[in-house]
């Protein structure tokens, strides 16, 4: 597998406005995404990290092509992307198996109609029960595996079909911490080993930081970018390397006020605007604190 | 791996099935024992004396003479004959009008208040329209059975379907499912307890239809004209008996749709 870093998915003055619950015309209509310019290189991890409202899963389902009401260009490979394609895999924050197919027929389930004979997605499932460690589990049904095991398979599920992007929408967030943090080491490993190119959206800055070459900090009302930070260190990553710790906590100083306390404006959004903030997960959204 | 063979113990016998069953169970049976005993003595000990009262031994006479006579059999085949055609026509219109209703949105608009409606009348209150339509006979009483049937399949796979979580439907959407891919393998597997169900009910309510046909309807054979005939002759030995088979025949739909709906939707325990 090379490695080209080219400009594979190239995001250029994206914006996104929902019109708010009634109102008639356009123009009291929510701002969610304003001028969005990202670029990411091929085979690169980026992370996008912002409170809530930002409307950073927005712009996930906009690249995933599962909403085409948008301003500006989203492109892959420099085509436009238009509906949802194989081409870009998501893992979700719940992670959305099939309750009535066991692991390896959900993760089969993403190649139902890949090019691929039968044989070969035999052992495309193989291969990818294999790279999450799941092996022994393959006939086990979604309830009877931890949540932990879930996000695996969910994972397996979205890199079977080999796409160009893998999007992960706070695909660790409903985790508890030990099983967190195992999670991003493997999550590091397996990025490592197919070197995709991954953009991860979450509220957690340390997680962002991990993981991520470049991480691009958002801030509400409008969504927008309010800094690109690139990761210059190694990986794998050490969480006590103090350059790790520097780079944490400066991302961490965007979401502070000067006394340390979680910026007033991030926090409470203006009223009314929650209910036409819906992104992928309205309620968990809402429910979450940044971190 | 080995282990060096040591003096086991002789694994304990295993309780015979019948004991094991009985043992879970013998506290249920307590109190029809002891109402059949009462019931005995009352009609043994002569306490009470009236031919409205039989004694557990002629119901037992009469049973081994409606089976023996073949009385029972051609009574049951027809009141069973009847109500798994009501069941299986009200079945399959009712899957088609209730897969209508949950995945076309304009067809539930247009036919969905109708059918809310429609379903509040009191299934009993149709018998003297079909009695006057379609007289007294089995054409009359099968479409009873249908429409008792019908009800919970349209209401259950209705929903069943407009239940598919929309996470999933979105799931199905990255991966490029076709409208059809996505019935078969999302909308479908997703809906399969919810309709399940509305099946099962549809065979709990047409077999109690079926009883309440024969009796309302009353043309032909069937176990519940066995019943008018008991009590129209003051033959409470005939009518309990009856009672009994209905109970039974009741009792094994339910405990074969249970034992079919475990197998069916096995990966779903636990799953809440």
């Amino acid at each position: 597998m090379t490695t080209i870093l080219g400009k594979e998915l190239s995001i250029r003055g994206v914006g996104k406005r929902y019109a708010r619950p009634g109102d008639g015309d356009g123009a009291q209509a929510l701002q969610v995404l304003q001028d969005i310019d990202l670029d990411v290189p091929a085979g690169r991890f980026v992370s996008i990290v912002g409170a809530s409202g930002c409307g950073k899963s927005t712009l996930l389902r906009l690249i995933l092509g599962l909403d085409d009401d948008y301003s500006g260009q989203i492109l892959l490979d420099g085509e436009p992307v238009r509906g949802a394609g194989l081409d870009r895999g998501i893992v979700f924050q719940d992670h959305r198996l099939f309750p009535w197919l066991n692991v390896e027929r959900n993760i089969a389930a993403g190649l139902r109609n890949a090019p691929l004979s039968k044989a070969e997605k035999q052992e495309l499932v193989a291969e990818h029960v294999a790279l999450v460690g799941l092996q022994g589990f393959e006939k086990s049904f979604p309830h009877q595996i931890s949540g932990g095991m879930a996000q695996r398979v969910a994972i397996a599920r979205g890199l079977v079909n080999r796409p160009r992007v893998l999007l992960l929408d706070e695909p660790l967030g409903a985790l508890d911490a030990l099983t967190r943090s195992r999670l991003q080491n493997e999550l590091q490993r397996i990025w490592e080993k197919e070197r995709i190119t991954m953009i991860l959206v979450t509220h957690d800055v340390e997680e962002a930081v991990f993981l991520g070459d470049r991480v691009v900090v958002m801030q509400p009302r409008p969504g927008r970018i309010r800094r690109i930070v690139d990761i210059d260190l190694p990986h794998p990553r050490n969480r006590s390397d103090p350059r790790f710790i520097r780079l944490r906590d400066d991302v961490l100083g965007d979401f502070l006020d000067p006394d340390g306390r979680i910026a007033d404006e991030e926090r409470l959004p203006p009223p009314g605007a929650l209910p036409a903030t819906v992104g992928a997960l309205p309620a968990l959204d809402r429910l979450r604190m940044a971190w | 791996m080995t282990t060096t063979p040591i003096d086991r113990p002789p694994a304990p016998r295993r309780p015979a099935a019948w004991r094991a069953w009985l043992g879970a169970r013998w506290r249920g049976l307590v109190l029809p024992a002891a109402a059949i005993l009462a019931w005995w003595a009352l009609a043994r000990l002569g306490w009470v004396s009236t031919p409205l009262l039989v004694s557990p031994g002629t119901v037992l006479d009469t049973a081994a003479s409606q089976i023996v006579s073949g009385q029972l059999w051609r009574a049951l085949s027809a009141s069973l004959a009847r109500e798994l055609t009501g069941f299986a026509i009200g079945t399959v219109l009712g899957l088609a009008l209730g897969a209508l209703l949950g995945l076309l949105p304009l067809f539930n608009r247009i036919v969905g208040p109708s059918f809310n409606t429609f379903k509040q009348i009191s299934l009993f209150a149709w018998i003297p329209l079909i009695s006057v339509w379609f007289g007294l006979g089995d054409v009359a009483k099968v479409t009873f059975l249908s429409l008792a049937a019908l009800v919970p399949v349209v209401v259950n796979t209705c929903d069943g379907i407009r239940n598919t979580p929309a996470t999933l439907l979105e799931v199905a959407r990255v991966f490029g499912y076709t409208r059809w891919q996505t019935l078969l393998h999302v909308v479908l597997p997703s809906a399969a307890p919810s309709i399940f169900t509305g099946v099962y009910l549809a065979l709990i309510y047409s077999w109690l239809a079926t009883i309440g046909a024969e009796y309302l309807l009353v043309a032909g054979h069937g176990i519940g004209n066995t019943l008018i005939e008991g009590s129209e002759h003051f033959r409470m030995d005939l009518v309990i008996f009856g009672m009994f088979v209905i109970g039974l025949v009741g009792w094994s739909m339910n405990a074969l749709a249970r034992a079919l709906e475990r197998r069916l939707a096995r990966h779903r325990l636990g799953a809440a």
